[in-house]
């Protein structure tokens, strides 16, 4: 008896490890498509960016053979639940409330967030001068759950978008955004729209709301995915692929620290 | 479920008032506009009947989803333009916009019933009202517009609950109405599947008060034929 269980055990201990760490043939990667320099859609309606760039350097280097789909931000995490791809690069914040439904692999960007104000305007940064003042943010995002917590009595308004939040900044139905610094300043102070505006108050890090850097985000079962993803981040970084890459896109090293 | 229920009800039902407003706002703005757009479409003269057959063409023919894009979106780019007539101060505001494109949209649909249901009434009613040497007016007021009513109101009811799930689509300009608060806290909590079964009750919950509603009004427009149906002779002689 003893034996055919050891049996059992010893043939499931070699079968795990030799099936489970197969990646998904073709591998589906969910982007957004919206967050302009990170990942967004060309003329003709292809995926681009920075993550799109590394992620194809990644997934050469892990041997996967990676297609992208796009997908609403506010659907990406239920979508990747519903197996509708296998891994999320789309500039997706390590959280600890994220972490408790889905599996990130190490970051792989982290820069810090920032509010967006008119030139003109006098506005100061502090929950108290910010009373009532109208404040865009993209829905289920970190910003978006900052502002809930920390900046209660403030009117926020949540896009589907980051590209909305900033056509009401542009149009003055909202007074701040906050964003990425380096969304908010590739994806729109640098571009001509963007004239007239810029970066106000303090940058925001708290690990709380802002997380540990993106991250490549799997189902908790594909935690393999995950690893295979961390040990490709560390690759391209050690070989200089990803600054390569990096200095294409920013003129920097976007990493963080 | 119960302690989801429990902590976020209050946020529904915010998101539920906001819901009941834009749909009562949108249909009684709607309708008021629909009546002359269905009196145009009846005119045979080319200058009345054309504008508003353009303008029906126009919102049946593209989605409300592009309308409040346009319209909200669209006229963020005027702002200079809509300052100097002084009506920024209101197409700034999301519920404003909201509120005129689906009025603007419903206006469309509803002509449409009211047209079909003005031309239902029989030929003959409105001769004998000549007949009875009655004013085009009159005959509006006293013979169309009762007979039209009657005929366009179970369509017209079906128009209100389309329009009260149309309503959903004002969440993607910020409007924090049923579908807006789901979202928010679908993706506050991962909570998906309970936040828009929520939605989804509520949504049912109010449509079936409205339609309780629309048959209580239609059994009273109505009254006669009920009222002979049930006991006609004594009807009859009163």
């Amino acid at each position: 008896m003893r034996t055919t269980v050891s049996l059992i055990l010893g043939t499931l201990l070699l079968a795990i490890p030799a099936s489970a760490q197969e990646l998904p043939n073709p591998l589906r990667i969910a982007t957004e498509g919206a967050y302009a320099p990170f990942n967004y859609l060309d003329d003709e309606g292809k995926v681009q960016g920075f993550e799109i760039d590394l992620a194809r350097a990644m997934c050469d280097e892990i041997g996967a053979n990676c297609e992208f789909a796009v997908q609403d931000w506010d659907g990406i995490i239920p979508g990747l639940l519903a197996q509708k791809y296998d891994a999320i690069i789309a500039s997706l914040y390590i959280t600890d409330e994220r972490r408790e439904r889905i599996t990130f692999s190490d970051k792989y960007y982290q820069v810090p967030a920032r509010f967006v104000v008119p030139k003109a305007s006098t506005l100061e940064i502090s929950r108290e001068a910010m009373q009532g003042k109208v404040v865009g943010t993209q829905r289920a995002t970190s910003f978006e759950r900052f502002m809930r917590d920390e900046m209660a009595g403030i009117d926020l308004r949540v896009y589907a978008t980051m590209e909305e939040a900033y056509l009401d900044l542009q149009s003055g139905r909202v007074d701040a955004i906050m964003a990425d610094v380096v969304a908010a300043s590739e994806g729109f102070l640098k571009t001509p729209e963007g004239e007239g505006f810029e970066f106000r108050g303090p940058e925001y890090t708290g690990a709380k709301w802002f997380g540990y850097g993106a991250g490549v985000g799997v189902r908790k079962e594909d935690a393999h995915i995950a690893d295979a993803f961390s040990d490709a981040i560390a690759k391209v970084r050690a070989d200089g692929t990803y600054q390569k890459i990096s200095e294409k896109w920013f003129g920097f090293d976007v990493y963080g620290e | 479920m119960l302690t989801f229920l429990s902590d976020h009800l209050d946020a529904f039902a915010s998101g539920a008032v906001i819901t009941l407003q834009y749909t009562a706002l949108s249909c009684l703005f709607g309708a008021v506009l629909a009546l002359p757009i269905a009196l145009m479409r009846l005119s045979p003269k080319a200058a009345v009947f054309w504008p508003a057959t353009i303008y029906v063409l126009f919102f049946r023919g593209t989605p409300l989803l592009a309308q409040i894009f346009l319209i909200y979106y669209g006229s963020g780019q005027f702002r200079p333009t809509l300052e100097a007539v002084g009506l920024w101060q209101f197409f700034r505001e999301p519920w404003f916009c909201a509120v005129l494109t689906l009025s603007l949209n419903t206006a469309a649909y509803s002509s449409e019933i009211f047209r079909g249901a003005l031309q239902a009434v029989p030929r003959g009613e409105v001769e004998a009202a000549m007949a009875l040497g009655m004013s085009a007016l009159q005959r509006l007021r006293f013979i169309l517009f009762p007979r039209a009513l009657a005929a366009a109101w179970p369509a017209y009811t079906n128009e209100v609950v389309y329009q009260l799930q149309a309503t959903s689509l004002v969440s993607i300009i910020t409007v924090m109405d049923i579908t807006g608060v789901a979202r928010v806290i679908a993706s506050r909590n991962f909570a998906f599947y309970e936040a828009f079964v929520t939605a989804a009750a509520f949504y049912l919950a109010i449509v079936y008060l409205v339609i309780l509603l629309a048959r209580r009004v239609e059994r009273r427009l109505h009254a006669h034929l009920a009222a002979a149906d049930a006991n006609g002779s004594r009807k009859i002689r009163a």
